[in-house]
């Protein structure tokens, strides 16, 4: 009583702020946790996702407050958590399994490309499988053999499966709950070397869309957006996942220079989102794609391929790619000469500016 | 093996008990009646010596020399035991944490450190140790044993009738990997072809943070049953039994009459990586009851029952473990970086394109630092 008798008269309270900051990996835990809160038929599967809360921490606490039903520690068998999420998800669970690193994901490669990524094509849309497969992919952290990889063009050269890579925490949050309201499979590779990033995250705005009908779709098309992460007139870098900062940070050393970079984060590279990637490019002239992939047959292929068809009259210089090389990822004494690098953008910049 | 789970204890064969103490078994015994005062000193030298190093790479990871470690702590009986039954025409596979195995295939043990400190990712010859790269993809190695195996049957080195000359692959990996699809197809692949391979599972109780009891019901070496394969359960921590059980299924498997699954149960009593915290996921009252049953200490206790290890003999395994450590440091820390070209190394026999024009690139942009260098 004494509560209610002391806020008389006083202005109502102001709704408590949105806006939290959080680390990627918090923001994507929170991500899960909001869509756990919101559709029960969301299951979290994978090794030492349970009390350990994954090697990363991803999924801590939430074995503890969820229970054993919804996050579950399977066997170590990376087909097998693949698979058996696809028999689920036809029940209309919403699997989302993660895949402790990158180089592990292999096991599961013949699920994931012709089981998942083919059902609803095969039964002519009459099979949904909504399984969001989480990977924490890319280096740059020391760490041995198979932990550093990029195989994301390996997934994007198969129809049928969207594949995306959040940048940031914001998007983090958001991008994950959108995964997991998507009716088609989703490979959802996560950063690792930008997993203790911290930004702020607002959690509401992506709770308002997908609790609107046609929540889903929305998110959908959001994901598969690009974002331009910093405006520029001369060039266009091109970046998703762990290179978008590099990218970030590429752009504000070229200025110094008086060279004027947009930076643009994909965010998806199954679809990558054009009509950004045109508009930004017809009006600079220049692109650059930077992943860290190897160059050969990747994802700024295919990016360089489409801007040549589709902008060619518009381009300044040749659509140039920074990237990793066609060697096994090296030894982590080698792993920042095998990455892309700030030196190695800015003298692709150079390059398309001599033009 | 009706009824128990993965972690019992039940019907293990065991030679010593934990407190060192001789038991009897029917079957096993006899392979280890040969075992000499010396035989069983060597043993338990060559297990001080493994730790000694495993303990140093350990205070290496921490003091930033090494990007991460692999703990065999623990497991030195299951390896030690087991490897003590090899020979030269033996091929090994091992997963990604038996130093121990390593050291008795000749490999010199701070070479492994190579991978750890991120230098390459295989530091040993594996066809001049017959010891092959450790393979960290979970249990894919296991089916490449098994080829190998078949290949070595083709090649006239099992059941020859000398038994002197005959070999076989044995293949190591943990309880984990007994989930994989390449493990158990590679049970079936050894099975149908009476492939010459001794499958030897460390269940070491943990595959990272979960329980041997989220990889199956019942034990592990039962997974054999179901092809047809021979199995047994070892008490893991008993270098005596683990020889003993090894010694018969080597010799099953060399002969010709097919392969074998063992299981040795131990326990890993270090983190399953030095980025690992077990405190999350076990308790302290667990770790407790296995520190009871080190498995050297067993040995030691059993060694000296026996009046068998005197003073001077312990001073002189002192002596050369502290000899490993200095050794092992000296080593890490006298590495250079190796060059940067090492990168386009060996990604093909033969030269090809594309890799040649990136090497070709790469050098040219590592020259325009060098020239930077020289215009300041």
């Amino acid at each position: 009583m004494t509560a209610t008798v002391s806020s008389q008269g006083e202005a109502a309270p102001e709704a408590p702020s949105t806006v939290r900051t959080l680390t990627l990996a918090a923001a994507i835990n929170a991500g899960l946790r909001a869509a756990m809160d919101r559709d029960p038929k969301v299951v979290l599967m994978g090794e030492d996702i349970g009390p350990l809360g994954g090697v990363f921490r991803v999924t801590d606490g939430l074995h503890k407050d969820f229970g054993e039903r919804r996050v579950i520690d399977t066997p170590l068998a990376e087909s097998g958590i693949v698979g058996t999420a696809i028999g689920m998800s036809m029940r209309g669970y919403r699997p989302v399994v993660e895949i402790q690193f990158d180089g592990f994901i292999f096991p599961a490669y013949d699920q994931i490309t012709t089981s998942l990524a083919k059902l609803h094509y095969r039964s002519q849309g009459r099979i949904t499988v909504p399984v969001v497969i989480r990977v924490p992919f890319a280096g740059g952290i020391g760490a041995i053999e198979h932990h550093s990889e990029s195989p994301e063009a390996l997934f994007a050269h198969t129809p049928g499966l969207r594949i995306v890579a959040p940048a940031t925490p914001q998007d983090g949050f958001d991008m994950i709950q959108q995964a997991i309201a998507s009716p088609d499979p989703v490979l959802f590779f996560e950063p690792k070397a930008r997993y203790w990033d911290k930004g702020e995250v607002d959690t509401a705005r992506v709770a308002t869309q997908l609790d609107a009908d046609a929540g889903a779709s929305q998110g959908t098309a959001e994901m598969g957006s690009a974002r331009v992460a910093s405006p520029g007139s001369d060039v266009t870098l091109l970046a998703y996942g762990p290179t978008v900062r590099l990218a970030l940070q590429s752009a504000v050393v070229a200025a110094k220079d008086g060279v004027s970079v947009e930076v643009i984060d994909l965010r998806s590279i199954s679809p990558i989102d054009f009509d950004t990637v045109l508009a930004s490019v017809k009006r600079t002239g220049r692109a650059i794609v930077v992943h860290e992939a190897p160059v050969a047959f990747g994802t700024g292929a295919e990016i360089a391929a489409r801007i040549s068809e589709l902008a060619f009259f518009h381009l300044e210089a040749p659509v140039l790619r920074v990237g990793g090389f066609h060697t096994p990822y090296p030894g982590s004494t080698h792993e920042h000469d095998y990455l892309p690098s700030l030196d190695r953008v800015l003298d692709a910049v150079d390059a398309v500016m001599a033009h | 093996m009706a009824g128990i789970g993965p972690l019992s204890e039940e019907g293990l064969v065991r030679l010593l008990n934990y407190k060192g103490k001789r038991v009897k078994n029917a079957k096993f015994a006899s392979y280890a009646e040969d075992l000499t005062p010396d035989d069983l000193r060597g043993f338990w030298r060559d297990m001080m010596l493994t730790r000694a190093f495993d303990n140093e790479a350990t205070s290496l990871q921490r003091q930033g020399e090494l990007g991460l470690w692999v703990a065999s702590l623990g497991q030195e009986a299951a390896q030690i035991g087991s490897a003590s039954v090899l020979r030269d025409p033996d091929y090994v596979f091992p997963s990604y944490r038996e130093h121990g195995v390593a050291l008795k295939r000749g490999i010199d043990l701070p070479e492994i450190l190579r991978t750890f400190r991120g230098h390459q990712h295989g530091a040993w010859d594996p066809a001049a140790h017959r010891f092959h790269l450790y393979t960290l993809v979970i249990g894919a190695h296991s089916l490449h044993a098994v080829g190998y195996a078949q290949a070595m049957d083709w090649d006239g080195l099992v059941g020859s009738g000398k038994p002197e000359a005959d070999g076989a692959v044995i293949c190591y990996f943990g309880d984990g990997a007994t989930s994989q699809g390449d493990v158990n197809e590679a049970l079936i692949f050894a099975s149908v072809n009476n492939a010459p391979i001794v499958f030897f599972v460390q269940n070491n109780q943990f595959a990272i943070s979960e329980s041997t009891t989220r990889q199956s019901k019942v034990p592990l070496a039962q997974r054999a049953d179901g092809v047809g394969m021979e199995n047994v359960r070892v008490d893991g921590n008993d270098a005596i039994a683990v020889h003993a059980v090894t010694a018969w299924a080597m010799e099953h498997a060399r002969s010709g009459a097919g392969p074998v699954m063992i299981e040795a149960l131990t326990y890993r009593m270090g983190a399953h990586t030095t980025s690992d915290d077990p405190t999350k996921y076990r308790t302290k009252a667990d770790e407790d009851y296995w520190r009871e049953r080190d498995p050297i200490a067993r040995l030691e206790a059993h060694l000296n029952s026996l009046g068998e290890l005197p003073e001077d003999f312990v001073d002189s395994v002192a002596a050369e473990c502290k000899e490993m450590g200095k050794r092992t440091r000296e080593a890490v820390r006298s590495w250079p970086k190796p060059p940067k070209h090492l990168i386009f190394e060996h990604v093909y026999a033969e030269p090809h394109a594309r890799v040649e024009a990136e090497r070709t690139w790469f050098e040219r942009y590592e020259a325009t630092f060098a020239d930077a260098e020289v215009a300041r």
